[in-house]
């Protein structure tokens, strides 16, 4: 076995049970382990309750079993200044953000990052679901994990060859009920601990009552294309493209179908809405995305316009699309073969060649098969 | 791996011959002090020794010593239990804005119920201006508490001053001597203190142990209640055996000692500054070098490096030294003392260190440490070039 004791890796413990386990995995291979946890947010309540707080006590209880240092170091502020930020302005516009991507781009694999390397790191690992893979030519690769369930390639999109250099993620071939028994059975006291949900500085909290602690709401109309008043919006940052839940409307005509939101208009302060999951005006057929981003090199050396598949959300399947990227590549629009249901601006747009993924950008607009706009925003 | 203890005014290592007293009284004179039978009165022999060498270390009777769990149940008791106390004779509190945590919540806790707190300013040098303390001091004043030596920068208050101004004053005179005891020469009828608070580890004694100096003129009610130990000033079966440890402790430092303690810590202070100058490694000291100031802290600001980064690369390389103290989830909190110093947007809040000496410190434990603070700064230029 190589001799690991010379390589320093710093994981990024969240008191979680992957990253746990990936501290575990990596002492085992003899690697000089050094356990971080990242605070990157105060959710402090009047009971001095404070999540971060029971989740440090726990990469306390890891880090002495696995018997590795442990520290924490506070990201509040870059997190303030630029991922919650940007989060904020991104619901100013109407548009429904995606935090997570941004964090790891600005906080794990940079602000961190550049904290681990001055502590002498070689390497930083985290429990992220994904593989690194270095070519002969020593091109980083970024590749979808085993668990296709668990895949987070779309969360790391943003990221570059330079900081994939650094990154090892140790989980990336496993599939989740493993990293559980691997937890379980290195006695690991987190091994049942529930996967945290959501965004992570709103965690179970009501989601509206965050939002408006932030941003002031503004309600206002809720109406269908045709112009059919059907209730009132509690402010348009509220709802997203697609969401049926929390619209306070019942079937009526059109079969009972339920209602969905369809689309925004910012300037007029009106919520969109329509019937049925399948709603025609759900339905885009292209869309175009700003903000574009090669994970490698080789990237722009497959030319402006080029096949592969794209994922519009964390959840859903990728699927075939024609891109067309701009001179410089910053932007691209996207065809789809077939069309695609509620593209979100604000969202990740991430492309994919098989197993790897390419990179990706921020979705800003959608078309409908007539290359009309769409009422998005 | 070189483990470098340096976090001294933390807590120190246990004395050998503190833990020997303590394991033959646990082991052969385990009763309760309280009891009126030969086992009792033989803890009682006991306790009444331990209390007589506390006695004399800061030239008081026996009578006026409290044993407490601490320097923290010491101040919480002389502070909230002598302003309830005298709560008829005025409203006023005087402290300093760099006490300790269990000075300052025990303020907050009596500005909750209605008394006026004043918090004294202290100055680059980690003082307070006794101009000041004169210009708040008024008959409304019934307790002042102003601690004798700081924990984070090591500066010495003007004690015996302050003792003199309050000799002919109704205001009851506390200070915390948690980090002064056993470095300092403390004589309470000379200082004209009334009350001051103690802790043994702090001096290589055992932990949740300390002691509470009062006054004979000075009365107030026991804090924490129920029998009636400690001449009803502290109920709870006395630990005896950890008394006994921290007795032993404190005449392990005789005056002689303490003093040569003082000049070989301002030693290590040297030592550090010469060779950080020699490697060009750009800091400050926070604080002053006085002499009179607490020798076995130092705090240095080193300038772009930040806390935590300098910590944990000490603390890889197994040298102990503090950061600040920790609040939510093992995040630093910014320190209130180098804050009341030198203004909250100071970059020294966020880039100074806390090293501590104490009886074991050697030369050589200070070479390696002025060793790694420059492989570690070395490192650091070398990251930020890239």
């Amino acid at each position: 076995m190589a001799d690991n004791s010379k390589t320093r890796v710093v994981v990024g413990m969240s008191g979680g049970v992957d990253s746990s386990v990936v501290a575990y995995l990596l002492k085992k291979q003899g690697y000089d382990v050094v356990g971080v946890f990242m605070k990157n947010w105060d959710d402090t309540d009047e009971n001095g309750y404070c999540t971060a707080t029971e989740d440090y006590k726990d990469v306390a209880k890891v880090a002495a079993k696995i018997g590795i240092p442990y520290y924490s170091v506070n990201f509040e502020k870059e997190y303030w200044d630029r991922v919650f930020t940007y989060f904020l302005d991104e619901y100013k516009k109407g548009r429904t953000p995606n935090p997570d991507v941004i964090c790891n781009n600005e906080i794990k694999f940079k602000a961190f990052l550049d904290y681990a390397i001055s502590l002498g790191a070689d390497y930083v690992a985290t429990g992220h679901y994904a593989q690194v893979e270095r070519d002969e030519n020593g091109h980083q690769h970024l590749l979808r994990a085993t668990d296709g369930n668990k895949d987070q390639t779309y969360f790391l999109s943003q990221l570059s060859a330079d900081q994939l250099d650094r990154v090892m993620f140790p989980l990336g071939g496993m599939i989740k009920p493993d990293v559980r028994k691997v937890a379980e059975e290195a006695g690991l006291s987190v091994y049942d601990k529930k996967d945290s949900v959501g965004i992570c500085f709103i965690g179970e909290k009501n989601f509206r009552e965050f939002l408006g602690n932030y941003l002031p709401a503004k309600s206002g109309k809720m109406m269908t294309l045709d112009g059919e008043v059907m209730g009132e919006h509690a402010g348009l940052m509220y709802y997203t493209i697609g969401q049926r839940r929390g619209l306070g409307i019942g079937g009526g005509s059109k079969n009972n179908e339920p209602w969905f939101v369809i689309g925004k208009d910012l300037s007029k302060n009106i919520l969109y809405v329509g019937q049925g999951f399948e709603n025609e005006h759900l339905y885009a057929s292209s869309l175009d995305a700003s903000d574009m981003h090669f994970v490698n090199k080789l990237g722009a050396e497959r030319g402006h316009d080029f096949r592969c598949t794209a994922k519009f959300r964390y959840r859903a399947q990728d699927v075939p699309v024609t891109v067309h990227f701009s001179d410089d590549f910053s932007k691209v629009t996207v065809d789809f073969d077939d069309p695609a249901r509620a593209i979100t601006p604000g969202q990740a747009l991430v492309l994919y060649d098989g197993e790897e993924c390419i990179g990706g950008g921020i979705i800003d607009a959608a078309y409908s098969t007539e290359k009309k706009l769409l009422q998005y925003i | 791996m070189r483990r470098v203890y340096l976090d001294n005014a933390a807590t120190t290592p246990t004395a050998a011959e503190v833990v020997d007293v303590i394991s033959d009284q646990l082991t052969n004179n385990w009763g309760n002090a309280s009891s009126l039978h030969g086992f009792g009165r033989q803890a009682r022999a006991k306790l009444d020794e331990a209390r007589h060498v506390i006695a004399q270390s800061i030239n008081a009777e026996d009578e006026e010593i409290i044993f407490t769990s601490g320097g923290t149940e010491s101040n919480n008791t002389a502070i909230t239990e002598v302003a309830l106390r005298n709560k008829s004779k005025g409203n006023k509190i005087i402290t300093t804005k760099i006490e300790h945590p269990s000075v300052l919540k025990s303020m907050n806790r009596l500005e909750k119920m209605g008394f006026e707190v004043v918090y004294l300013d202290v100055d680059q040098n980690g003082l307070i201006s006794l101009d000041q303390f004169k210009q708040e001091l008024d008959d409304q004043t019934i307790l002042v508490s102003i601690m004798m030596g700081n924990n984070e920068v090591g500066s010495h208050m003007p004690i015996q001053e302050i003792g003199e101004i309050l000799k002919d004053h109704q205001a009851v005179f506390h200070t915390d001597a948690v980090q002064a005891y056993g470095l300092l020469d403390i004589d309470v009828k000379r200082d004209k203190i009334d009350l001051l608070s103690t802790s043994a580890h702090k001096l290589n004694g055992p932990k949740m142990m300390g002691f509470l100096y009062k006054n004979s003129t000075v009365n107030f009610d026991s804090f924490i209640v129920g029998g009636e130990q400690e001449d009803k000033r502290r109920a709870g079966t006395e630990n005896v055996a950890n008394i006994a440890g921290f007795a032993k402790a404190a005449s392990l430092l005789s005056e002689d000692k303490k003093q040569e303690l003082q000049t070989r810590y301002a030693g290590f202070k040297q030592q550090i500054i010469q060779t950080l100058n020699d490697n060009e490694i750009d800091f400050e000291i926070n604080g002053s070098l006085d002499s009179n100031n607490l020798q076995h802290v130092f705090n240095i600001w080193l300038k772009g490096v930040s806390t935590y980064v300098m910590q944990t690369n000490l603390d890889l390389a197994g040298i102990a030294i503090s950061g600040g103290s920790a609040c939510t989830a093992g995040s630093l909190e910014p320190s209130h003392v180098l804050t009341a110093m030198y203004g909250a947007d100071s970059p020294r809040i966020g880039e100074s260190i806390r090293i501590s000496f104490g009886k074991h410190t050697t030369s050589e434990d200070i070479d390696y440490l002025c060793d790694q603070i420059v492989l570690i700064e070395d490192r650091l230029k070398k990251m930020a070039k890239m």
